[in-house]
Order: C-alpha cells, then structure tokens, then sequence
C-alpha cells in the first residue's frame, strides 16, 4: 500500500482480509491441531517407504521395470525409449532426486485421485452439489501454484509433507472435472437402457457409466500426474527435496550446468509419466471397445 | 384384460405445469394454449388401451410427442398427469424400487440407435436383463443364447456389438428385451436408424417371432409404410395429441381428419387394402336350386349377362350366364344343377390384399368372387372397382407435410 495514498480514495472501506486470515489459520492451527498431525503422519508414512524402494534398488532395477510395463503398454519402440531416457538420467548426479520426486509424485496424483474421483461422480449425479463445485473449481485452476505452498506451510511447517499436500490439493481439479463430464457424456440411450431392465443407480452407474466414461477419466489421471509433476518441482521451495531442491538451488547459485541437469531429469520423467498414463486406459476392455466402436463409426 | 391402460396422460416440460394442463383441457392446439408460458406440452390428454398380444403402433412426426409417451409407459420417465396401468399395476404412484421391479417383470425396451453396451460381448448384452435380476450365470447364459437364437446371431455371441452391422445390432437390442421374458415390448423409432431393405427385413423377423410368441407390443414409428405393415391397430399423434385410433384399414379409408388423410395420402394402398375393402355386393346370387325361370327373370331385372350360384350351406359353386339358362330352359331341366361353371369366374379370400388381385381379376371373365372362410360368397370385385381403388391409392404431388415426413425417414444413425 503506497504511502502517498490520493485523498479521493480515503473513503474507501480499509479490508484487513490478510489480518482476518492470518487469524483463521492460527485458529485451525489450534484447534485442529491433532488433524493436521494425523494427515501429516499418514503422508509421511506413504512416502518414507516409496522413496526409500526407489532409491535403495539399484537404479538399472528401477529402469529395466518402467522400460518393462512401457513395453507392455505401448510396445518395444517406448520401451526402448524410457530405457535410454532414464539410462541418462541414472548417469547424471542427480539420480536419488529424481527417485524421491517419482515418489513425491506417485503418492501426491494417487491421493488426489482417491478423492478426485469420487468427488467427480458426486457432482456428474448431483446438480447441486455441481453447482457449489464449479466455480471452486475454477478457483482452484486459476490460482498461482505458489499460493498453494502458503497454508501448507502454516499447517505443516516445510519439509515433504507440506510439499506433497500442496500438490495433492493443487492436482486435484482435472481429476473431478474430466470425470464429471466423462460421466455426463455417457451416450443417454444406453443410461436409459439399462434403467429399463430395472437396473438400480449403483449398478447403472458401476457397470454402465463408470465403464464408458473411463477413456475421460483416463485423460483426467493423465492430467492430475502431470500437474503433480509441476507442482513438486515448485514444492522444492519449502523444501520438499527431490529435483524441486536442486533447482531451486541452482537458481539461487546462478548454476546453469546442474540447473539444466535437473531441468532435463524432470522433463524426462515428465514424458515417461504421461505417455505410460496416456495408454493405460487402453488396457480396459471397455476403453478398447469404445475406441473400436469410434473408428468403426 | 387389457395389458396397458393409458388415461389422460399429460407430460409438460418446463415450470408452471399446472396451468399448462389446464389451459390445453379444452382441446386448443398446444401453440396457441401455451403462447406466453415457460412450458413444452410433449404429451396431450393421451387415452388408449393396449389388448394383449397386440402389436399397438404410435405413429407421428418428428416432435409429435412419441418418445415421451412410450418412456412414461415404463417411468423412465415421471407423467405430469394422468394414469397408466401395466398389468393392472398404477405405475405412476410405485416407489423407484418397484417400478424397477415392474420393469424387471413386465415390461422391456428397445431403442433407436440400439443402446448396447459397447463393453460387453452379444452374449452379455442379450443378458443383461437377467443379469439385473440377479440370475446364476450359467442360467443367465442359456436364457440368452436362446434369445440370440431367435433372432438369429448364435454365432456372433463372443463378438462385440462394434463387429456388427447396424441390422444385427438391433436384433441384439431386440434379443436383449426378448431374454427378459416380459409380456410388454416398447420400441420406440427401432428400426428407423435402418437401411430400408434392412428394415424390411428385420419386420418380417419380428412379424416371425411375435406370431410365435405373442407379446404385447407399443412400436414407435414416424413411417406410414412401417405402422401399416406392423400394426394391429394405430394411433395417430399430432403435436401431442393423439388424434385418431384404429386399424390401418379403418385409418386408411376413414381418416379423422385433414390431418390424418394427408398423412396417409402416400401410403402404398395396394398393400393394405384388402379384398373385403373393395368389394362389392353381388348383383344376383341364386341357390343351385332355383329354376331356370327364376334365373332368367333375374338376368332380365338386373340386365346384367350372368347369376352366382350357391349350393348347401350358401357355399359358392361358381356361375351362370345367359347362354347356360337359355339351355337349360330349352331342355326343360327344373334346377340349375348341371349348368354351373367355375371356368369362368376367379375366387379368392376376403384377406388377400389388393396388389394381389390384379392377376385374378385379368383372368376372370366375370367379377371376382369373395369367400370367407367357409366359402361362402361375401363379394365381388368388378374390373372397374379394382380400378378405381388403385386410382385412390395413386397420391397426386406431396403436400409439404409428406414431403417433411419422407425427409424425416432416411434420418442416420
Ligand atoms: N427433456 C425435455 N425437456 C424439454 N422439452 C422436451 C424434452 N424432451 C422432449 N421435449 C419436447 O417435447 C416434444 C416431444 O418430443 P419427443 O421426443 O417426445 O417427440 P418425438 O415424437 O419422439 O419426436 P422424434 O421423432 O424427433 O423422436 C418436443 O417438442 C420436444 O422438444
Ligand atoms: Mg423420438
């Protein structure tokens, strides 16, 4: 606020909204302490392990299996490629970082995802819960990812676990939103369908909907890794660890050569990650079906 | 008992549905009536009942209210006003897990682009109505294999409705709504996503299959061609009003209105009419019996050149002329037994339909006559009859109203 404030804006009504939530959180603080605890143990007992596996085997382990399931998912040709990829990384210094973002990353999207989902459903079935969701939403997906590092801070202090609920949360929005309307594409005749045979909601909506609606969601996963990804990088800055650490660091040092080095190992996971996601759809059944039927038509 | 009462039936889309309702009561077309509020009037004060084993034909334009209609004669979807009763059972007043009960039971469906489900193999889908009612597998699976025989597509079981042509994924739908094992059938528009020779094709199958198993059944249609061929009886809906009931006859010759006579005006009436329709009564039938006399008083009185003879029980025997009674008074016989020719005159039944006649009627020197069942003459049909109803059944230029409803058939998938 400029010193030299004009008289014309005098009347303006002062709004203390930074007072009023510093207050808020020193509440929740408080009185939801032992929540904060709770969460803040569950994340750290889901990533401790993850990370410790990805960085305790042998690197050429961890590279021969996702070259594996990209064989298995895409074909010999990815697969080939995901090997040379991570090889290059595993032969830079910054193998263990990488390592513990994959883990930051897994742990974050799957949670996410766990909520996202079912959230999804609950607004593709309800209006109002839809109408209450949107504009959050919204919110959500414009606000800087930075905003998100501050209250997980406030409530967990630095370190991994605000890093990975800062993602969790920030990674969240695709995830409801492209199941939302995943569900609401479903083509209408065939929801009629089955509610004629006098199929009841559960069944319409885990035989039927869930089905056809998966190549969306599939997208959604897709969505909410990727973000997850960005988000941990950003996350080094309250001193998550991982590549988001070196970085940053960089940064700070002015050091071009690790700066690109970590900058290449993120890029790298980045397309290992969303190609593997991009084709697991295609692994149901119901996902193959639907893009037969759609090149059929 | 009827299977399906219908009375009164309202569904307005859109608030203030109470005023709607009222406003449309006195029979004002739904523009008019509704001018100003924020409703759609679907479906208008319907009223009719489905006899079992009858195959009901709702037949109307684009927009007349057919869709909405049939989908509230399972609660897909929920009436404004009025009732309908399957089997006796009110099915506007069931909680949701009774109606989907009564669907389970009585009544299925089949749609207009088919809605399989493209996740599951033919089998499955033709299972699926056992499958919600929570069938063994094995069980699930003869039922359903036994429905795909029907229609036809055993071989096809392991495939995915994708593998299939657009003809033999409808007769999956059809398999599908036959393995449920319900009395009623709804199929709304089910064969309009179909290449005519398709099509035709595929209402022979289950003109086939309802001849055997005799299922109640509500068709949807926007084809004349196609109610006329289908239908035991038709209804008529026009801007959500039904506007005429009755056999495809009855609406053919009879039409209740402007409306429904342009809409029939391009029909193929040579394949609808039947013989009965065109007939007339027969100028001078006498019983074998009668004296040459008789017969020759008759010729004279009705100045025409030939009698019909019947014999025991009014059966037809076939024809005299004037030349045979001439004869038969020269040689002073006292009946007509010994004179009667069946060479020159045709016979067919009262169902045979009108395109069928023509070769008869070239044939036959005299007017063709009309038989019942137990060969007793009802009829005749002279040339210029035959003639004349083909004249009917030629439409002058399409209206603009058969032009829109030709554009409305050849609609893709
Ligand atoms: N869910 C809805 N909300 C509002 N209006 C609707 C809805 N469904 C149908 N209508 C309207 O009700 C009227 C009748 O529609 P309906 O689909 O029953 O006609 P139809 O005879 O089946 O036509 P078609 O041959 O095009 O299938 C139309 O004017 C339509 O716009
Ligand atoms: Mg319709």
């Amino acid at each position: 606020m400029s010193l030299t404030q004009s008289p014309l804006d005098s009347w303006l009504p002062r709004v203390p909204l930074g007072a009023w939530t510093e207050s808020a959180v020193d509440w929740a603080t408080g009185a939801l302490g032992p929540f904060f605890d709770g969460v803040a143990a569950v994340v750290e007992a889901l990533v401790r392990p993850l990370n410790d596996l990805l960085t305790g085997v042998p690197a050429v382990v961890v590279v021969l299996v996702l070259a594996g399931l990209g064989w298995w998912l895409r074909g010999w040709k990815f697969a080939l490629g995901t090997a040379v990829g991570l090889g290059l990384v595993a032969g830079m210094p910054y193998w263990e970082e990488t390592m513990s973002t994959l883990a930051q990353v897994l742990v974050a999207s799957t949670l996410a995802l766990l909520m996202a989902i079912p959230l999804g459903v609950l607004v593709a079935e309800n209006k109002r819960a839809s109408a209450v969701a949107r504009p959050v939403l919204d919110l959500m997906q414009t606000m800087p990812a930075f905003v998100y590092l501050i209250p997980a801070i406030f409530f967990f202090g630095i370190g991994t676990v605000p890093g990975v609920l800062a993602t969790l949360v920030f990674s969240m929005p695709p995830g409801v939103r492209l199941t939302e309307l995943g569900l609401r594409q479903v083509d209408k005749e065939i929801v009629q369908a089955a509610e004629s045979f006098g199929a009841p909601p559960w069944m319409v909506l885990l035989r039927t909907k869930l089905p056809l609606a998966l190549p969306t969601i599939m997208t959604g996963v897709n969505q909410v890794i990727m973000l997850a990804l960005s988000m941990v990088v950003i996350a080094g800055m309250v001193g998550a660890g991982g590549l988001g650490d070196v970085i940053m660091f960089a940064l700070s040092q002015v050091e071009v050569g690790s700066g690109f080095e970590g900058g290449i190992a993120v890029v790298i996971l980045a397309v290992v990650l969303d190609r593997l996601t991009d084709s697991a759809g295609d692994r149901f059944p119901s996902a193959r079906a639907q893009r037969l039927a759609r090149q059929a038509a | 008992m009827s299977a399906l009462i219908v009375q009164s039936l309202y569904k307005i889309f859109g608030s203030r549905a109470d005023e709607a309702v009222r406003r449309l009561a006195d029979g004002k077309p739904r523009a008019e009536a509704l001018a100003g509020l924020p409703a759609t009037a679907a479906v208008i004060d319907a009223n009719f009942e489905v006899r079992p084993g009858e195959i009901f034909v709702v037949m109307g334009l684009s927009g007349s209210g057919k869709s909405t209609l049939i989908r509230m004669l399972n609660g897909l979807l929920q009436p404004t006003r009025g009732s309908v009763r399957v089997d006796g059972v009110e099915l506007t007043t069931l909680k949701p897990a009774a109606l989907r009960k009564l669907r389970r039971e009585k009544v299925s469906m089949v749609f207009q682009h088919f809605a399989l489900m493209p996740h599951r193999t033919v089998l499955e889908n033709a299972g699926y109505a056992l499958e919600v009612a929570g069938l063994p597998k094995a069980e699930r699976r003869e039922r359903a294999m036994d429905a795909l025989r029907m229609v036809g597509l055993t071989e096809w079981a392991d495939n995915l409705p994708h593998d299939l042509s657009g003809g033999m994924r409808q007769r999956v739908g059809l398999a599908r709504a036959l393995a449920a094992g319900t009395e009623i059938l709804l199929m709304d528009e089910a064969f309009s996503a179909l290449d005519p020779l398709i099509r035709r094709e595929i209402q022979d199958q289950l003109l086939e299959l309802q001849a055997e198993l005799g299922k109640t059944i509500i068709f949807i249609t926007h084809d004349l061609n196609e109610a006329m061929r289908l239908g035991d009886r038709i209804a008529v809906m026009r801007d959500g009003r039904i506007v005429q009931i009755g056999t495809a006859e009855e609406i053919l010759t009879d039409p209740a209105n402007d409306y429904v006579a342009q809409f029939v005006a391009d029909v193929d009436r040579t394949r609808i009419l039947t013989a009965a329709s065109v007939m007339e009564k027969p100028q001078q039938v006498l019983d074998v019996n009668a004296g040459p006399r008789v017969a020759a008083k008759a010729l004279r009185e009705s100045q025409t050149s030939v009698v019909y003879v019947t014999g025991p029980m009014k059966r037809f025997l076939g024809t005299v002329t004037e030349d045979e009674v001439l004869r038969a008074l020269r040689e002073g016989r006292p009946h007509l037994d010994g004179y009667v020719s069946t060479e020159r005159v045709r016979t067919v039944t009262a169902d045979t339909s009108v395109a069928d006649l023509f070769a008869d009627c070239a044939e036959s020197q005299h007017p063709v006559a009309v038989l019942d069942e137990r060969d007793r003459l009802i009829g005749v049909i002279p040339r210029i009859t035959l003639l004349s109803a083909l004249a009917a059944a030629t439409p002058d230029e399409p209206t603009q109203d058969q032009v829109e409803l030709v554009g409305t058939k050849g609609e893709p998938a």
